[in-house]
């Protein structure tokens, strides 16, 4: 965190100085390990096994948070009679489909609840990232659940996590992970001891912990163990996610994904969302319980703000015009399709695929088989000039002249040189103003997005087809102001949070949405950020002149709520579980929510409400539901539904690793998204043979003087300067191994590519004892590319595709490869180096193989 | 009346500098204990001075690519690796299959090689050895290089490790050699108690750079004028913080009025010895040191040295008052003695 997040890190140095300890579990030593109290080398990849141990911990010791866990959580929900384990099935989960790989989660259900639940073919939700709309809410499951409040039913959730996590032992941790029991057992203790009702515990990771095969469900775990602790809900505790860039929770919200529209309402698949009414009960699963049941409103009032007028309840508010997906349209399949002559043109803003996504070769072999590609950036990045300087220039496999790719770049407003909202971690909405002019021909998005479609639209103004109807009938009207006519982006966050269309009065809260087509919104989640017409992201009253929760800086989504499902800072009974830890709470004189937040609760719903037989959406919530977007009010330890990899999370190998599974027999993630492209390979793994060709684990991330691919710092002598090279991190023992010497160079090789780097040997890297195995790994950081002040080359080249099944993200942050001294050579002879690897590695592409079989097995 | 001339000794240099009515001393306290390395103190004063860039070498000191405090430097964040325990925390590679340290041979390549900062005399290659005890500590006697890393046969094992980071800067010293030698009085003592360089009278004579006793000031090549940190004078009159002190986002360098710093510093160096952090001590704070202590002094976990400090700084023109009376009473003897000869000549 102090390596990416030093901003955010003073916040960990101010508890620290508060008695705070912090622990950190990184595979390399870095600025956070520095100022930690303890620091927990641990083997890229292995994080489930780790938080595995932990849940194992809670449970084997009855550590849990009882009360809340019994009145908060699905503990005590029983399961249909027809699931089984991975204990049982070695790996899988019940349900499993070796021809979709993919699993059938009727027996993941809640008992009784198998056949209401009707769930789409696991396959499909995958290749649509379904997962991702969760993001706000969970599944809606069916309220009426059979619960044991004993916790003996052998099917409750209490002992089905008792049961899968029980092979996760202090020494299975030890061995999995390489961290020494000792070093496990203090970080288990401090976890524990810290939480209940006195004291809260909080979990913080960033973006690299999504980026594996499994990405998903370590944060899953980790949400387990908050949950068992009854740390959610509660002031200092909670899952932070340190998010990469600034404001890329807010295009998660308001989405930059191809599979979501704004405040995640899915977008439309062409054949299970054929209607709106198809598409809204899809979202809003009527006759459950929960909040979901308004979709309907926002739903509409979403595409009045998408076609304003032409948008009627008598059309469907011109639902027929929404684009409709047809399987997966994920950046890695559209970079696939593209090297294949399926794509005609690309739009890039804000990325450098070239140099931060995984597989470089292919991001550029796919850039290089376009029409055109536009490139909007601050500078001149690598994806804009991989035709004429790449490693395939100097290989032959893109030639300048003959490249057909037609770049067209355009130069970007920094965030400085424009105004707008950040939406940061916390979901806080910050609006910054315009500092200075962009330079020259710079402009902001919102320029170039509202010009460009306004020159579109008059080019087609005189059209009479239908296919054009989409584009004329939008709603394209923004004020504009300066010499440039940029748009008014305070009028922007006006529609997203929402207005009557009679009176254009901004609606103050999403419940006020309608669905006979009255209101505009955007972003219904965003509703309350332009509330009585003022524009709340921009307030900035200081911490000093409020309380501690400083509701007037900013605003937060949901209703400017700061911590979620807060109804669980307070007890069943609606009393705070302690003064010290006091946030939220029932005041029964005047019947009524109230405390430090905005309650994230119905505000005069008493604790004693029960719902009356049959109730739903939200009258079918009790007064202790304190986890209101979920179908049964309750946080999941168990998750029914809704995940492609299981109920519970499960240890599984990376897609490259040297070691076979210690846990299960199935390797690696059974439902991981693969690609059978020729251009893609996955190094092999155990039991496959071969496995000892690429023997080296190497883990890639940050330098605090970088920012991500490199696009905005090396370009930047101030900052270029404070890390000038690409270099890779080995420990002293491995550098002896391979005759590495300080400040020297060495290349690396996977099934891919090969790349050079200079060698920092430092103490802050150390080898690791699995089972009486060492192992070792490096570390790269990913900034580097052919561009900018400082060069390198880029680390992502070695990766190959293997995509986490829930949201389509790639495997990035562990991979394995062999490791050479000297530079790498260049031209004919470093393809050759490559093939050669491959040859001897029996990689022949293809699809590599997704259930473990014991025989060894080649790839083919 | 040479005696009076305060070369030495506690003082408030802005009074004693002539300036009336002068503001209370203003400074930097520098906590390395919560500094995380992040260089955001770096980039903020290039930013705000304008100072160009200092080269683009990998040093290999650890993640100092910086190298020294230079005229393209002003602030320069150093790191240190060591094999040593950090008091209050548990060993991080503790139970894993480690072999011998490699931090001292690491530094000592580092240390080996000279870099071009674009100044003069920037950042010479260093001494090896040096570079190898510091990064050792204090125990550390043998000798790197005769092993390639991780091939020691040594039956040790590097459980211990800390990360010693440190934001350096001008000390602005109570008793500035460099302002005492500067011949155009170009280097001035501010109504803040600040040494600055005033760059349009500096003519890059050079004589400030052997004067300072911390190595700090350095010359620009290709401008030949001296430039180091100016605490930010131009904004200090506007009344705002020095841009590396409002960049650091943990507060670990401090700006305020030197006396409260000061007090601030002895509470927080005992608060750490309170938490088991013995190894915490101030450098620079005391003002009957060898400078009259410093404006912007530092709370460091290790002796000076290992971060590249003198131990024992002195000013440089500390003894000018006696070399003054000896250079006096040698010229007296010497025209006593031509005055003999010529009486004894003529006689």
């Amino acid at each position: 965190m102090a390596e990416a997040h030093p901003v955010g890190f003073q916040w960990v140095m101010e508890a620290k100085l508060r008695g705070a300890k912090v622990f950190h579990v990184d595979p390399r030593f870095t600025r956070t390990s520095a100022l930690a109290d303890t620091y927990l080398p641990i083997r890229a990849g292995t994080d489930i096994a780790l938080l595995g141990g932990i849940v194992h911990y809670i449970l084997d010791n009855q550590l849990d948070f009882r009360e809340y866990v019994l009145a908060y959580t699905n503990a005590a929900t029983i399961v249909s009679e027809e699931f089984a384990d991975t204990e049982d099935l070695d790996g899988f989960f019940s349900g499993y489909d070796p021809g979709t790989e993919a699993y059938n989660q009727r027996s993941w259900q809640y008992a009784g609840q198998e056949d209401t639940t009707g769930y789409r073919a696991a396959h499909e939700e995958r290749d649509v990232a379904a997962g991702l709309r969760h993001e706000s809410h969970g599944i809606p499951v069916g309220g009426q659940v059979q619960r044991d409040e004993t916790l003996q039913h052998p099917r409750c959730v209490y002992q089905l996590l008792r049961r899968h996590f029980a092979r996760y032992t202090p020494e299975m941790v030890e061995r999995t992970c390489g961290i020494p029991r000792e070093k496990f057992l203090e970080l288990a203790r401090a976890w524990t001891e810290n939480s209940g009702r006195e004291r809260t515990g909080v979990l913080i990771y960033s973006v690299g912990w999504t980026q594996h095969s499994v990405g998903v469900q370590y944060i899953r775990t980790g949400a387990i163990i908050q949950l068992l602790l009854g740390n959610m809900g509660r002031p200092g505790g909670g899952v932070l996610a340190l998010r990469g860039h600034a404001s890329i929770q807010g295009s998660t919200d308001i989405p930059t994904l191809f599979n979501l529209l704004p405040g995640y309402l899915p977008m439309p698949h062409c054949t299970h969302h054929t209607t709106f009414t198809d598409w809204v009960d899809a979202i809003r699963h009527p006759g459950q319980k929960g909040f979901w049941s308004g979709a309907r409103a926002f739903g509409a009032s979403l595409l009045k703000a998408y076609w304003g007028d032409a948008a009627t309840p008598e059309n469907d508010f011109c639902y027929g015009y929404l684009p409709r997906m047809t399987g997966d349209h994920g950046t890695y399949q559209t970079v696939l399709n593209m090297i294949d002559g399926k794509v005609k043109g690309y739009f890039l803003l804000g990325q450098n695929p070239a140099v931060g996504s995984a597989h470089g070769k292919a991001q550029r072999l796919g850039m290089a088989n376009l029409d055109w590609l536009v490139v909007r950036d601050l500078f001149m990045i690598e994806s804009a000039t991989f035709w004429q300087n790449s490693p395939e220039v100097e290989t032959g496999e893109i030639v300048p002249e003959e490249c057909r790719t037609e770049v067209f770049f355009i130069p970007a407003a920094s965030h400085v040189e424009k105004e707008g909202t950040f939406t940061q971690t916390q979901r806080l909405l910050q609006w910054r103003e315009k500092a200075l002019d962009p330079p020259a021909d710079a402009r902001s998005e919102l320029w170039f997005f509202f010009h460009l479609g306004r020159i579109i639209r008059e080019k087609l103004a005189a059209s009479d087809r239908h296919r054009d109807r989409p584009v004329l009938d939008l709603a394209w009207d923004y004020p504009t102001h300066g010499e440039h006519a940029e748009p008014s982006a305070e009028a922007v966050l006006k529609e997203i949070n929402g207005y009557e269309v009679a009176t254009g009065r901004p609606l103050s809260a999403f419940t006020e949405a309608k669905d006979d087509g009255s209101t505009v919104v955007g972003c219904w989640i965003y509703t309350g950020v332009y509330a009585d017409g003022v524009n709340q992201a921009a307030r900035r009253k200081s911490r000093h002149d409020q309380d501690w929760v400083a509701a007037e800086w900013g605003w937060a989504w949901p209703a400017n709520r700061r911590i979620l499902y807060n109804r669980a800072s307070a007890d069943p009974d609606g009393r705070p579980w302690s003064e010290r830890k006091k946030y939220v709470w029932w005041d029964a004189d005047r019947a009524e929510w109230t405390g430090y937040d905005v309650p994230d609760f119905e505000k005069t719903k008493p604790p004693t409400y029960r719902p009356p037989e049959g109730a739903s959406g939200v009258q079918g919530l009790a007064g202790d539901d304190a986890f209101i977007m979920q179908g049964d009010g309750k946080g999941w330890l168990y998750v029914p539904s809704g995940l492609q990899d299981g109920p519970m999370p499960t240890h599984y190998e990376p897609a490259e690793s040297p070691i076979r599974n210690p846990l299960y027999g199935q390797q690696a993630n059974p439902t991981r998204k693969v690609y059978g492209h020729p251009v893609n390979s996955v190094n092999p793994s155990p039991p496959q043979s071969h496995t000892d060709v690429f023997p080296y684990v190497f883990t890639v991330s940050r330098l605090t003087e970088h920012h991500t691919a490199g696009g905005m710092s090396r370009m930047v002598s101030r900052l270029a300067e404070l890390q000038p090279e690409m270099f890779v991190e080995v420990s002293p023992e491995l550098a002896g191994e391979l005759g590495l010497d300080h400040l020297g160079w060495a290349h690396l090789i996977s099934g891919r590519a090969a790349i050079e780097a200079r060698v920092l040997v430092t103490d802050r890297l150390t080898p690791l004892r699995l089972d009486g195995r060492v192992v070792h790994q490096v570390w790269l950081p990913y900034h580097f590319g052919r561009e900018g002040i400082v060069t390198g080359d880029s680390v992502n080249d070695l990766f190959g595709i293997t995509l986490d099944p829930n949201v389509l993200i790639q495997e990035s942050k562990v991979g394995t490869c062999d490791i050479r001294p000297g530079r790498r050579p260049t031209g004919a002879a470093l393809l050759a180096l490559v093939d050669d690897y491959r040859r001897r590695a029996g990689l022949t592409g293809g699809r590599p193989p997704i259930v473990t079989t014991d025989a060894p097995e080649r790839e083919g | 009346m040479i005696e009076a001339n305060s070369l030495s000794g506690p003082l408030d240099p802005a009074p004693e500098a002539g300036w009336v009515d002068a503001p209370p001393r203003l400074g930097f306290f520098t906590d390395t204990s919560v500094c995380i390395g992040c260089k955001a103190c770096e980039v903020a004063c290039k930013e705000w001075n304008g100072v160009p860039d200092s080269g683009f070498d990998l040093l290999g000191m650890s993640y100092d690519n910086t190298g020294a405090l230079t005229a393209n430097s002003w602030r320069h964040v150093a790191f240190v690796e060591q094999p040593r325990p950090a008091g209050h925390r548990t060993a991080p590679f503790a139970g894993n299959p480690t072999g011998e340290a490699v931090s001292p041979a690491s530094a000592a390549v580092a240390a080996g090689t000279a870099a071009d900062t674009g100044t003069t005399p920037g950042m010479p290659a260093g001494q090896p050895a040096a570079a190898a005890r510091m990064a050792g500590g204090p125990e550390f006697l043998g000798m790197p290089g005769a092993q390639p890393p991780g091939r020691g046969t040594g039956p040790e094992s590097r459980t211990d490790f800390r990360w010693l980071m440190m934001s350096d800067v001008c000390k602005h010293c109570t008793h500035a050699a460099c302002l005492d030698v500067c011949p155009t009085g170009s280097l001035f003592r501010t109504e803040f108690g600040t040494v600055v360089v005033q760059e349009d009278i500096c003519n890059g004579c050079g004589y400030c750079i052997s004067a300072c006793p911390y190595g700090v000031i350095d010359q620009r090549k290709g401008d030949g004028r001296a430039w180091k940190c100016t605490l930010c004078y131009d904004r200090l009159g506007a009344g705002q913080t020095p841009a590396c002190a409002q960049a650091c986002p943990t507060e670990s360098i401090q700006f305020g009025p030197v006396d409260e710093l000061r007090e601030r510093a002895a509470q927080r160096v005992a608060a750490l010895h309170e938490r088991g952090v013995p190894e915490a001590r101030l450098y620079g704070h005391d003002p009957t040191d060898g400078v009259g202590g410093d404006g912007a002094f530092f709370l460091l976990l290790d002796e000076p040295e290992v971060y590249g400090l003198p131990p024992d700084p002195v000013v440089t023109t500390r003894d000018l008052p006696k070399m003054w009376k000896r250079a006096g009473l040698a010229a007296l003897a010497m025209a006593a003695a031509a005055v003999a000869a010529f009486v004894g000549g003529s006689s």
